[in-house]
């Protein structure tokens, strides 16, 4: 059978009565990048965050590139594996989670140094050339603190990017910035899919997914609602909750 | 019998010695309870429960009794089990000890209050929670309480004057001694009681000096 | 565990923690004292004051208290203040922990607004008026619970007081331990008492802060 690069199958969570992903499938090919927009509280982040298994599912199965990620294992091989699996998922969150005691140039080469055992010099020339590739080369000994948002995020990038993963997940990753940040983070993102690096991107700009996107998922409570290219859903929606989210969220930004 | 300092020049050497001692006391004490109190409160807060709760009474006990007591029990219990320690190495494990527990109290508030999203972004680059603990919340915690750790620990280098009743000669000790020798509490109290608020007066402006040195990050 | 040891000695126990108490209650009540002079000292007009209050902390809490007990008991004499232990037990410490529940108090008052007594002051109210009426009233809520925490402190401190032979919890288990050779049941025995003690004064504490806490 052949597999798709990210498969999503029958991914469904519940918090006691509370269903909050309700049988949800879904294929991404390498290099695709697919946006994933609806009403907060839909499950949208919960998805995201369920392909690294920060939030793990209650049923269903994430595979990535013909590996299992949320493979049934005892406690301490699971561990093993999943922290394995990881280091190929990025991950970038809303607030930029970036470590405030260590520099930029630390931030980045924390991880790659203590897991891919990389010499201080190979650590530096990667935090280098991750840090050039956002923008971010000239304040690559400033600490976290020292940093705007927007310049936050292209550093939390950059460590993601760091580890070679062969997916990133992007968590509203613009949400928490000011508005003039935006483009900044935006600029990087679009870098990346013209890198054919396969993305998955929970987003509330709906401008940005319909340039970057090659497909679009509106979900809502629980469930996907509509798929397709981001043409057809956002100009030619076929579920009246699409459309009347598309409203309210063109009345929202206006 | 009124006050004459001119009996504590011949002891100049005898003080001299005990202060040495008593930084020594403290230093060693102060870097056990440190690195206790960072184990203690990774214990208490993601140990199983089977170890944590025996711990856990522990530290009830020694934050509910004085450490005077304590270090009757450390000293003389640990003779009763066999094991003959030096004092000084008794009154480290006793004030060190005493001082992680009080110390862990700290770390764990603040490795409570490390954002939960460090350890998560820590877990997506595939760092185990241990490795995660080590090289993201621990660091975080710790600077946190730096200020207050640094507290506890001027309150240490005072309480170490208590191990003087289990004999290590450090500066009470010491004062005693003279005083065994020449019947002038006051003079050698006093003398004591200088040199102590010296030796504090000097572990405040390190702790300042840390304090500032630290503040870049935040 | 020895418990035939145990039941034979804990009614001294007992006899020495009613000391413990005693003095516990004692330091506790000159401690308070002290600290509410020292508070004033500290926050008064008068530069004098303000300096003699700092060199009162300073002092006391730069140097460890069981100096300050044994200069006030061995030393005392030499400066004509003869005590017997007991009561240079109750002055040390309690003049000691006074220090520190000055600036506990200090530092409770200080965190109240300034607009608190500005306002007051332009209603018409005095300075001592608009403090007495309007700050303390909030700061003394405010300083219940770190008052705790030095009172916790305190009782645990009496220990002290067995390094000059008065017969309370600590001094007891210590002949105890030195006669019988059982440290831990002897440790056991002071440590439940001291837990006792601390624990029903510790609830006292927190049912005094809930009871005056303003609503939220």
């Amino acid at each position: 059978m052949s597999q798709a690069f990210v498969e999503i199958r029958h991914a469904q969570k519940s918090y006691g009565q509370l269903e909050v992903l309700k049988d949800i499938s879904l294929n991404v090919d390498r290099g695709q990048i697919v946006a994933i927009i609806g009403p907060s509280g839909s499950g949208k982040s919960t998805l995201l965050r369920a392909i690294n298994d920060l939030d793990p599912l209650t049923g269903g199965e994430i595979w990535l590139d013909g590996v299992q990620v949320n493979k049934a294992l005892p406690h301490r091989q699971y561990e093993k594996h999943i922290n394995q699996m990881r280091q190929e998922i990025g991950m970038v969150f809303q607030h930029f989670n970036l470590f405030p005691h260590l520099t930029v140039r630390e931030n980045v080469t924390m991880a790659p140094k203590l897991l891919k055992k990389i010499s201080d010099k190979e650590a530096n020339a990667l935090a280098e050339e991750q840090l050039d590739h956002v923008g971010m080369l000239e304040r690559i000994d400033y600490y976290p603190a020292q940093l705007s948002g927007g310049q936050k995020q292209r550093v939390a990038i950059a460590r993601a990017l760091a580890m070679k993963p062969k997916l990133m997940l992007f968590d509203e990753a613009t949400s928490a910035l000011d508005p003039e940040l935006v483009e900044e983070v935006n600029l990087v993102m679009k870098k990346l899919a013209q890198e054919h690096m396969t993305m998955i991107i929970v987003t509330h700009e709906m401008d940005f997914a319909a340039s970057v996107c090659d497909r679009v998922l509106f979900m809502d409570q629980g469930v996907v609602v509509e798929e397709g290219p981001p043409e057809q859903v956002f100009k030619n929606p076929t579920q009246e909750r699409t459309r009347n989210f598309l409203r309210k969220h063109l009345e929202g930004a206006k | 019998m009124g006050l004459d300092f001119s009996v504590l020049p011949p002891f100049y050497g005898t003080l001299a010695l005990g202060v040495l001692w008593t930084i020594a006391i403290t230093a060693a004490s102060a870097v056990l309870s440190f690195f206790g109190g960072i184990l203690l409160a990774v214990i208490a807060l993601y140990a199983p429960m089977a170890i944590r709760l025996p711990f856990r009474f522990v530290a009830w006990l020694f934050m509910g009794t004085p450490l005077l007591l304590q270090l009757f029990l450390i000293y003389f219990g640990l003779v009763q089990i066999g094991i003959d320690l030096p004092a000084f190495v008794a009154g480290v494990i006793g004030l060190g000890f005493h001082f992680a527990v009080y110390n862990s109290e700290l770390i764990q508030t603040a490795m409570i209050a490390v954002d939960k999203g460090q350890m998560e972004a820590a877990r997506t680059l595939g760092l185990s929670r241990r490795q995660a603990l080590i090289k993201v919340v621990v660091p975080q915690a710790v600077r946190d309480v730096i200020p207050p750790i640094g507290n506890n620990m001027i309150a240490l280098l005072k309480d170490s004057a208590l191990v003087s009743v289990i004999g290590v000669s450090e500066l009470t000790l010491s004062a005693q001694r003279a005083i065994g020798q020449t019947y002038r509490a006051f003079e050698f109290y006093a003398a004591a009681a200088v040199l102590y608020y010296i030796i504090n007066l000097g572990m405040e402006a390190v702790l300042r000096w840390f304090e500032n040195r630290n503040r870049l990050y935040r | 565990m020895d418990t035939e040891l145990i039941l034979k000695v804990y009614p001294y126990f007992l006899e020495a923690a009613v000391v413990t108490i005693e003095l516990s209650i004692l330091t506790i009540v000159l401690g308070l004292i002290c600290g509410a002079l020292g508070a004033t000292a500290r926050l008064s007009r008068f530069k004098a004051l303000r300096f003699l209050g700092a060199a009162y902390v300073s002092f006391f809490r730069g140097t460890p208290a069981l100096i300050q007990l044994f200069l006030l008991y061995f030393g005392g004499p030499q400066i004509g203040i003869q005590l017997d232990a007991f009561e240079a037990g109750v002055i040390g410490l309690g003049v000691n922990i006074g220090a520190y529940m000055t600036e506990t108090m200090r530092g409770a008052i200080i965190a109240i607004d300034k607009g608190q007594g500005e306002a007051a002051r332009t209603l018409g109210l005095s300075r001592e008026q608009a403090f007495r009426k309007v700050v303390l009233p909030q700061a003394l809520r405010l300083m219940i619970r770190p008052l705790g925490v030095n009172i916790n402190a305190q009782i645990k401190g009496t220990a002290l007081v067995s390094a000059i032979s008065v017969v309370e919890l600590t001094y007891t288990a210590q002949r105890y331990i030195g006669s019988t050779y059982k440290p831990f049941e002897m440790f056991f025995l002071a440590g439940v008492l001291y837990l006792v003690i601390i624990t029903i004064t510790g609830k006292g504490v927190a049912y005094l802060d809930r009871k005056v806490r303003l609503p939220a």
